[in-house]
Order: C-alpha cells, then structure tokens, then sequence
C-alpha cells in the first residue's frame, strides 16, 4: 500500500514552522449580507426584470409633465372617445379605427379630426387624452402607495420598536390594541374615514395607512423581542447607550430585511386599495386622474370602448404583478433558509 | 378553556363597543342630513323628520338610543329607503352575499389547497413555476377588474353565464370566481410557502426514512402539518371577501350587503353605513373567535395548554 | 479498507459525494471505504463537516438534492444501493436500514399521535393491519422502555420529554427489526444523564433485535462503551479506522490524538483539555497533499505534496498518516497519547492476549460521573 511515492527523503522531514501552510483560506467568495442578498435577487431573473419595469414605471410616471402629449385633464368635447390612432400603423385597434356593425371606420374621420392630430392611446367619454391621464394616474396612484406605506412604516416601525423594546405592561398594552383594531375589517376604516374626510391623495394614504400598519408592528415588535434578548445588545445596554441609539444603530440595521420585505408587500397592497377605493367613488375625485377612476370611467364605455379601461387595468396589473414578483423575489433573496 | 373563552369574549365586546362608539361620533361628524332638499321644505316638517330620525335629540341620548337599539339588533331607519329599518335592509340583503362569500371561500380555498400544494411538491420545477405565475397573476388582478373581464367576455360575448342580477344557481357562477380570485391567490401562496416549509423539517426526513413514498410523506405528514395553520388565514380571507363583494356585487347587480353599501355610501345614508359597518365588525371578529377555537381543538400542541399559545 | 469478508452487510466503496453550491462544487465525500459486519458497531467520529453525516444519508438515498454520487458503490446485500431506484430505495427504507436522527424534538411529526408514527413502518412494509401494527407498536413502545405505555401510546410527541422523544424514536427505527440501524448524533441534543440512558438503552436492544448498527458522533467519549470498531473522518476521507481499543490505546494519526487530547478521561487533570487548532479546510477548495496537514503540528514536507495512504497497523487497524511511513522519523505524541500507547503495551502480554486495563478510560457507562458540558 505504501509503495508508492518516489519522493525524495528530505520530503519526510518535519514541516517547518515557517512553511505554515495556510488552511483558513475560503473558498467561496465572501459576501457581505447585503451583497449576498443582491447575488441571490439577481440571480432570480423573474424579480430582477420585475424590478427594472418597475424602475421604468417610476421614471415615466414621474417624469410624465414632460413627456405627456396633451393635458390630462384638458377635455375637448369635439374629440370624445376616439380610438388610438399611432400614425403609420395599420393594425386595428392602433389605426384611429373603431369597430362597428361588423365592420371597422375610421372614427378620426367621423369626427372630423384634423389631419396630423393623434391621440396614441385614444381619448376618453370627455375628449382627454388616455396616455397622459394613464401617466398622471399612474404617478398619483404610486404617490398614494407610497405615502401609505411611508406612514405605515413610520407608525408600525416605531410602535413594534416601542412594544418589543419596552416590553412589560406597555408591550402588553399595545399588543391589547393591536388585538383589538386588528379585529375590525380594514375596510371598515377605509370607508368610515374617507366617508368623513372626502377623498384626497392625504386622506386616501391615510386611511390605507391606518388600517395596515399592525401588521408592520407586529413583525417588528416579533423581531424586536428576538433581537433584545441577543449579547450585543446585551453588550450595548451594559455599556449605556441609550435606547434610541441601540435603536438607530442596532436594532433597526438588523430588522431591515423584514422591513424591506414588509414593504415590498404594503407597496401593491396600497396601490390595490387606492384604485378600489377610487373605483368605488370615495377615492381620488375626478377630474384628477388616478388608475381607479381610469378604470372606473372606462368600465363605462368598456362595451363598445375596451381598450379605456384594458390600458389603466394592464398598467395596475403589471405594477402589482411586478411589486408581487420583485417582494417574493426580495423575502427569498434575504432569507437564508433558501440559500443554496 | 372556559377561561379563556370568557375572556375572549369579553375581547369581541369591548372590540364591538369601540367599533360602534368611534363609528356613532365620525358620522355625527359629518354635515350631511338624511334630507336632500332641505331648502324646500317648511320649519316644522324638518322637525317633525328629524323627530323621526331621532335628531331631535342630545348627542349623548342618541349615541345612548343607538346603543341600546344596536344590542337588540336595531340600526335605526335608513335615511335612503324612506323609514325602512336598517336591520331589515340587511336581513333582506345578506342571503345573496353570504351565499356567494362562503362558495367564493369554498371554490377559492379548495383550489388554492391544490395548487399550492402541487406547486410544493413539485417546487423548483416548471409546475412550480406556472403555478405560482397563476397565483401572482390572481393576487394581482384588482377583483372589479376580474368581474369586469368576466362579465364582459365569459357572460356577454361568450354568453356562458348570466350578465348580471341574481336568480338561480347560474347567476352566482361569475360573481363567484370573481370573488374567488383573491382567496385562490392567498391560499395557494400560503400552502407553498407552509409546505416547502414542513417539507424540510426533520419529521418529514424522518418519515422518508421509513420508507413512505413520496406522496405517503405529502399525504400523512406534510398535508396535515400545512392544513392546520391555514385555519389562520380564514379571518384575513373574510375580509378579502367583503371587499372584493363591494365591486363584485356592485358589477354583477347582486342585491347584496356589497352593493347596498356602496349605494349607502354614495347617498350619505349614514344609519346604513353604521349598520352594515357594524354587521362586517362582527362578522369578522366572530369568525376570528370561531377560527381561533377551532385551531385550538385541531392542533394537539395547543389542545393541552388550554387553547392560547 | 481491504476487506474479502462474505459477511460483510454494508460494504462502502471509494465513495465520492461532491454538492453543486453557486460557489462551485463542495467535495463533500472524498474516496470513503468501509465496511460494516454484521452484528457489529461501527462508530464514525469527526468533526461538523467531516461528511459523517452525508456518508450514511447516501446509505439510505436520503441526501439533498444537490448532491451528487461522483463515484464508488455502496453494497448491501451484493446490490449497489447508488444504482437503485428510489422505489426501490423506498423499499429498504424503514425495513432493512432505519435511521435515528440528532434532534428527538423535531424529528416527531407534531400532529400525529405516536402510536401511529411507530406502527407506520410496520403497515407499509409488513403489510400487516391496523391494529396489529398498533400492537407491534405498543410491544416496541414497552421495549424501549415509555411506562404505562397503554395510554400513552395515544399521546401527541409534545407531552414527551426529549429523551422519551428519543425513545420513541428508537422504536419507530427498530420496529420493521431492520439489519443496520443508522444513528446519526442520536444523543448530542439531550442531558448527559439521558445521553447514557440512551446509550444504554440502544445496546441492549442491539442484542434482542440482532441489528448492526452505524454509531455517528462528534464525540469519542460517547463511542467508548458503544462500538466495535471506529471510523475516524476528516475532510470527507476516513483518516484513522481500527477496534474501539486501538483508536483509544493505540492511536496513529495526528488528527486522532487532537480529537482524543480534546476529550476528558477520568485522570484528567483540569486545565489539561486541549482543542486542535484552526478550522476544518474549505471542501470547494480542498488542499493538496494532506488536509490536515496545516493544523497538524506533526506535518512533515510530503504533507503539503501528496496525500498519504492507508498504513497497515494490524489485520484491523490502518492511518492515513505519513508518519507510518518507514521513512519518516518516530515522533513522539503529545503526552496523554503516549500514556495511552504505554497502556496499550501493557494490555498485550507477551502472549499476544488482550487485558484491559482497571480503569475504563471513558465508557457510556460512567458518562455521568464525568461532568462534562
């Protein structure tokens, strides 16, 4: 067995210290847990495009006052529910052509709409333009999602820190109230509120606001309790650091992964509630656009008009579905149970 | 466990109180009055309606009227439908949306078990991935916009179903899967995430260590141990539902809660409002109690410690 | 391990494991052989890492999707367990190689009453009925020792402490009566004194049931009173194997005296515990030559060079260590080590007969006098 080897015979002496052979070297790249995170998000393609068309939602809606063709809100009663029209394109449905008794006409000419003058999304029942109000309602509708969730992160954030980080009788005291508003439909909020305050992009983040923030408190004061009980904060707390410190610099740091994640879900879930709450007539008042009320108005004409409500409903759909992908995306990306 | 009953139940109705108390002052709140054309009328008939609506009296009184009232099951009258009682508003209403909330809840929940389970089973696998396309796709649909694609596509253009309105068993179909989309969604994602989960814990190992096959170790283990916490997700899936039963009844014309809350709403018919507020309030925080007892008699780990973890 | 026995139940061939990480491939498995007889313990020690637990879990087909067999076989009863189906798995499983696993309190299926959990095997392999199996079950259920077994064979796991957890998972593993049962760490989670009842518990039932058995632990002092023979594991390879005796009396690879140095025996002294140094090398990434080498204070140059082989001590007992080599120049082990090859001179009389020693150095039945962490 041993006689292998032709190996010289100095090659049997010891090992010299100074030949010390490095053994702790990795392998494997080391990652921060933030890079880690972002390895594993990018290696989940579906979140990862997910996460660019959103980008490229934000930056059309945001930038929508200067890309717009015409004003949202400018309604022009010659040109009422005209049909897209992109010029140069003769496919139905894009041409300026609406169908009618079987047969497709040119509702441009109808209405005796100058040449040169296009609408690419067409118009709706008051003459606006779709595209620039599908990109004003688009803005107002992620402005209310992101207001609500700015307010929930606050509120839920700071009352689960106080909860779990207090503890006692006030953490017992808060979680008795969380019980007890968590036991009422949100939906109750919503209306009860915006009945009393009249829909307004404030009110609406508000109400959304008010009726999803216990969920954010319970995550956090969950995480707050595991984390207090861990030896650095023990560490910190022996060395007197206040509690707002420990706060900032620890506990926060390490509950962002929940609270990113936590987000990422309040995100469409805000986005859902201010387009129903605007479809149902509380939300968002006319004339200003926002995705609700688009699909609401084009509900109206949706028989003999599909695409006024098919454009606001795939532009929902698409935000959600991507918030949804890009969360779950996200939730595996920082959980490391799922790390392969 | 009769103690902790007790005192959940002194919960429901402390949570009730609230609900009804902060409910009576924002509509007390508001400018509105139960008569459009106030302008016309004389001084005295004003009085005499607000005599009827019990305005008349002292803030406190009518909180106190309506408090009272409420514990009997009297909401007041509804300011829309000339002195019909509220309570018998909903009585008249609440058939057509119950019916369609527990076959939503049925359809949405059965089919969520199924699809998340096989999207488990099959995790990171094509299966897997059509599935949980399926369920971000149904999670992402607003349910109006759902309704309304069913409505126009599947009732009118297809004419498979009923448009709209509410008579035999065929007029539920649409407004069903409408509302079913969001129970699907949520169920569907629940089981997964639950399944994938028991799927790696040590008893599952254990089971395959046995020698079970791998639908012996889904269908004796794993199923079991996923079923039990989606006990959980029925209270949030109810409010789901009353949501989505808001623009689903509203789309479809169902004579339901649904849509008599949205009519209440855009009239101003408060004393409605307050009711059908109420009747959501403790619809849920019933169905919570309900779901917390049951969870306690189905999981044996909470069975022993007397229902509360 | 040359081995031309017949009776061998498990023989593991030159098995190579490697698992697909986004790093690379981790050679978790590198060349592993042995063999297990029938009716006998063989205990496989190492550290976390060392593949002790990857080794038996392919024994059963039970390893992680990732993994992947890169070579070798794996003969139970003359068929290559690597080349069977997983219906065929199935059928092994639970029946003829059944599995204890670390930790009794997850390892019970929390909704499911024990009773049921134990019959279990019994109904899919034995094809037996309902209730018979839940009086095979309630018999195993008094063998390992649960009291007033008539009722309790009707609770759910969580009204069990965790080493009646234990128990009863011992007697789902022993009630198909399988040939090898596979233990993996099944004491590391309890209290010492239960860790001995434990021990206790599996030997004696070992006789009853004739079964052999796969002792993994990551501690030598658990394996004294336990095992037959000892398998010692670093890195994915078997560095040291041989009888219970000449891996405590007689130990020849540096890795091996670390692992015995780090254990307390009876005379030791306090203070005198000392740890190997460094940390186990990175398996994507596995170093040439010897992959103890840079923590062996022992290492000779051919260490960093090439990998030693297996040396033959006895017809039983072989080291992967260049220090075998007749070559390399007699080093002298650290002190305890070589008190216990002092020991293990005296044991064999000139006659060549063994003699143990009065003092057991460290056996499951005196675990509780020691007070260890």
């Amino acid at each position: 067995m041993a006689e292998n080897a032709n190996v010289s015979n100095d090659a049997f002496e010891p090992l010299g210290k100074e030949e010390h052979l490095d053994n702790e070297k990795i392998a494997a790249p080391s990652l921060t847990f933030t890079q880690d995170a972002w390895r594993r998000l990018k290696k989940n393609k579906i979140a990862f495009i997910s996460m660019w068309i959103l980008l490229a939602i934000l930056v059309l809606s945001l930038a929508g006052p200067l890309i717009s063709p015409h004003q949202p809100n400018n309604a022009q009663p010659a040109y009422t529910n005209l049909p897209p029209k992109i010029p140069g394109v003769h496919i139905p449905g894009l041409d300026g052509t609406k169908a009618v008794d079987g047969g497709r006409v040119d509702a441009y000419q109808q209405q005796h709409v100058p040449s040169g003058k296009y609408w690419i999304l067409g118009t709706d029942y008051l003459g606006r333009d779709l595209l620039s109000r599908i990109i004003a309602g688009t803005r107002v509708s992620l402005a209310v999602a992101l207001i609500a969730t700015l307010l929930d992160l606050t509120v839920g954030v700071g009352y689960g820190l106080i909860s779990g980080w207090r503890g006692g009788r006030t953490d017992m005291i808060m979680q008795r109230i969380i019980e007890i508003l968590s036991s009422v439909p949100n939906l109750v909020y919503m209306i009860l509120l915006l009945v009393v305050m009249r829909g307004s992009l404030l009110s609406i983040s508000l109400a959304i606001a008010i009726s999803s923030w216990t969920t954010m408190a319970r995550l956090i004061r969950a995480e707050a309790l595991t984390l207090k009980s861990q030896e650095y904060i023990l560490a910190a707390r022996t060395l007197g650091e206040s509690s707002w410190k420990i706060a900032w610099k620890h506990l926060i740091p390490n509950m962002s992964s929940v609270i990113i994640i936590q987000t990422m879900f309040t995100i469409p879930s805000a986005i859902f509630f201010e387009a129903f709450l605007s479809y149902i007539g509380i939300g968002i008042q006319p004339p200003t656009a926002s995705l609700g009320t688009l699909i609401s108005d084009g509900q109206k004409n949706f028989q003999f008009l599909p695409f006024q409500m098919w454009y606001p409903a795939v532009v929902l759909m698409v935000i959600m579905i991507c918030f949804n992908l890009f969360a779950d995306g996200l939730r595996d990306a920082f959980d490391p149970r799922s790390r392969e | 466990m009769a103690k902790y009953l007790l005192k959940r139940l002194f919960y429901l109705i402390l949570t009730l109180f609230l609900i009804a108390t902060i409910t009576f002052f924002m509509m007390k709140l508001l400018p509105g009055t139960p008569l459009s054309n106030e302008s016309k009328l004389s001084h005295s008939q004003i009085q005499m309606i607000y005599h009827t609506y019990g305005l008349d009296k002292p803030v406190w009184q009518q909180y106190l009227i309506y408090l009272a009232g409420m514990v009997r099951g009297n909401f007041g009258l509804s300011f829309q439908f000339d002195n019909q009682p509220v309570s018998y508003l909903l009585a008249t209403r609440m058939p057509a949306s119950f019916q369609l909330g527990i076959q939503a809840m049925i359809v949405g929940v059965l089919l969520g078990i199924i699809v998340g389970g096989i999207a488990a089973i099959r995790r990171n696998t094509w299966v897997d991935g059509t599935m949980t396309i399926i369920s971000i796709l149904m999670i992402s649909i607003p349910s109006f916009v759902l309704a309304i694609l069913l409505q126009y596509y599947i009732g009118l253009k297809a004419g498979a179903f009923p448009v709209a309105g509410w008579g035999n068993f065929s007029y539920t179909i649409l407004p069903t899967i409408a509302l079913a989309g969001s129970p699907f969604a949520t169920t569907a994602r629940f089981i997964r995430t639950e399944m994938v989960d028991v799927m790696s814990s040590d008893y599952i190992e254990l089971a395959k260590a046995k020698g079970l096959t791998s639908t012996g170790v889904v269908y004796h283990h794993a199923l079991r141990n996923s079923l039990i916490p989606l006990i959980t997700l029925i209270g949030p899936l109810t409010v789901n539902l009353m949501t989505g039963s808001l623009v689903v009844e509203n789309i479809f014309a169902v004579p339901g809660i649904g849509e008599q809350f949205v009519k209440s709403i855009t009239t101003n018919d408060y004393p409605t409002i307050m009711g059908i507020t109420m009747m959501y309030s403790v619809l849920l925080v019933v169905v919570l109690l309900i779901t917390d007892i049951v969870y306690g008699i189905v999981d044996p780990r909470i069975r022993l410690q007397g229902g509360q973890s | 391990m040359e081995n031309n026995d017949t009776e061998n139940l498990i023989e593991v061939k030159n098995l190579k494991i490697n698992f697909d990480t986004y790093a690379g491939k981790v050679k978790a498995i590198r060349d592993v052989s042995f063999h297990l007889k029938k009716g006998e313990t063989l205990a496989i020690v190492g550290e976390s890492g060392s593949g002790k637990s990857v080794t038996t879990r392919s024994l059963m087909g039970l390893n992680a999707d990732n993994a992947e067999i890169a070579g070798g076989q794996i003969m139970f009863h003359g068929e290559d367990v690597l080349k069977k189906s997983e219906k065929e798995m199935q059928q092994i499983r639970g029946k003829d190689i059944a599995m204890i696993f670390q930790d009794p309190m997850t390892s019970l299926d929390p909704t499911m009453k024990i009773g049921r959990q134990i019959a279990e095997p019994l109904i899919i392999h034995n094809h037996v009925s309902k209730k018979q199996a839940m009086a095979q079950a309630l018999e195993m259920l008094k063998l390992v020792g649960i009291t007033d077994a008539e009722h309790r064979i009707n609770d759910y796991p969580h009204q069990f402490s965790g080493g009646m957890r234990q128990r009863i998972v011992i007697a789902i593993a022993l009630i198909c009566y399988p040939e090898v049962l596979i233990a993996d760490e099944p004491t590391t989670a309890l209290d010492v004194t239960i860790q001995a009842q434990i021990l206790k518990l599996m030997k004696e039932l070992q006789e009853k049931i004739e079964t052999s058995i796969i002792f993994i632990t990551h501690d030598l002092g658990v394996v004294a009173g336990m095992a037959d023979r000892i398998a010692v594991m670093y890195a994915g390879k078997i560095v040291e194997y041989g009888t219970v005796d000449e891996i405590f009396y007689n130990p020849q690879h540096p890795y091996t005296w670390g692992l015995l140095n780090s254990m307390p025996t009876l005379d030791t002294q306090s203070g005198e515990l000392s740890a190997i140094p460094g940390t186990p090398p990175d398996l994507l990434d596995p170093p040439k030559g010897d992959a103890f080498a840079a923590r062996n204070p022992y290492a000779l140059k051919i260490d960093a060079e090439q990998e030693p082989p297996f040396f033959k001590v006895s017809d039983t007992h072989y080291a992967a260590t260049w220090l075998l080599d007749p070559r390399a120049e007699k080093v002298t082990p650290p002190e305890a080590i070589a008190k216990r090859q002092a020991q293990w001179a005296k044991m064999h009389t000139d006659d060549g007969e063994l003699v143990r020693p009065a003092t057991p150095l460290n056996t499951a039945d005196n675990l509780d006098d020691s007070d260890r962490e």
